[in-house]
């Protein structure tokens, strides 16, 4: 119940924050990718500004010996660096530039959007089985 | 604001949007001990993926990401949106970043903002990985007159 809370607020904000930065339009995305073109770097002010304010989540983060509302914290441990991440990583990038998109904003855009963003949305769920199918 | 020499980029509004997704992730990771990643909470919402993160919550974190848009759309700014028209780019892109989100192990939100704040070499390598390859796509999706 409190994990459910955490996270409806915790999307509300980042959708809000999606919405005000211009982050749903992916001609705007797609435009910080086109740094031969008309570069548009909106996107790093919002990295920037969403970085700043969680480099200070994680200093506060090393201080405490559990989280606020739950028992215990579920981070990422792992440190390997591997052709799976490097691989993974390179396809996001193709996806991300021939659409504009990637997942949150693909989300929010259900709202203004509605068909374009189901199509992205089911094809990436395709994706997510695919690669489970893979085994990789 | 209006940045000089690039006159539709929009600053001000990237970065409060930007501190407003930073306050997200840091209220999913102080409060719940979680990183704040949409492709693994939208894999975990369809039982994909291997996460502790129980599905319910996955849906509320999915449901407030809209209903958040939804409030800044309809009582503050409109949201601006230009799609590709081309089905054939929207789907091929979606089954790419699926795939490949699964395979590296987070997008945007997950190594790029949770994982770079960290200093996460992993999400420092993903995160260079994705734009480089994202730039190189515009390019030559641009040379084959795949633009839009």
């Amino acid at each position: 119940m409190r994990q459910s809370i955490i996270s409806l607020l915790s999307g509300a904000l980042f959708g809000a924050g999606l919405a005000i930065s211009g982050m749903m339009d992916p001609k705007r995305v797609r435009g910080f990718l086109d740094i031969a073109g008309e570069w548009d770097p909106t996107l790093a002010f919002v990295m920037g500004g969403a970085i700043l304010v969680m480099a200070a989540a994680w200093l506060l983060q090393k201080r405490l010996i559990k989280p606020l509302f739950a028992n215990n914290f579920n981070l990422p441990g792992t440190q390997l660096i591997d052709r799976k991440l490097i691989g993974g990583a390179v396809l996001i990038g193709i996806g991300w530039g021939l659409a504009g998109l990637c997942p949150g904003p693909a989300f929010g855009a259900l709202i203004v959007e509605p068909l374009s963003a189901a199509l992205f949305l089911g094809s990436m769920l395709a994706g997510m089985v695919l690669h489970r199918m893979a085994n990789l | 604001m209006i940045l000089t020499g690039f006159p539709d980029a929009m600053p001000f509004e990237g970065f409060v949007g930007g501190l407003l997704i930073g306050l997200a992730a840091a209220l999913m990771l102080l409060g719940s001990g979680r990183i704040a990643g949409i492709s693994g909470i939208a894999a975990r919402a369809f039982a994909l993926g291997k996460s502790s993160l129980p599905v319910p919550a996955a849906w509320m974190f999915l449901i407030g990401l809209l209903l958040g848009a939804f409030s800044i759309h309809t009582f503050a700014v409109p949201i601006q949106s230009t799609f590709p028209s081309s089905a054939a780019l929207l789907a091929a892109g979606g089954v790419v970043v699926g795939f490949g989100t699964r395979m590296g192990s987070g997008c945007t939100s997950g190594h790029g903002v949770c994982g770079m704040s960290r200093l996460s070499p992993r999400s420092l390598l993903a995160t260079a990985t994705f734009i480089a390859s994202g730039m190189a796509t515009v390019a030559l999706a641009n040379a084959l007159g795949w633009g839009w």
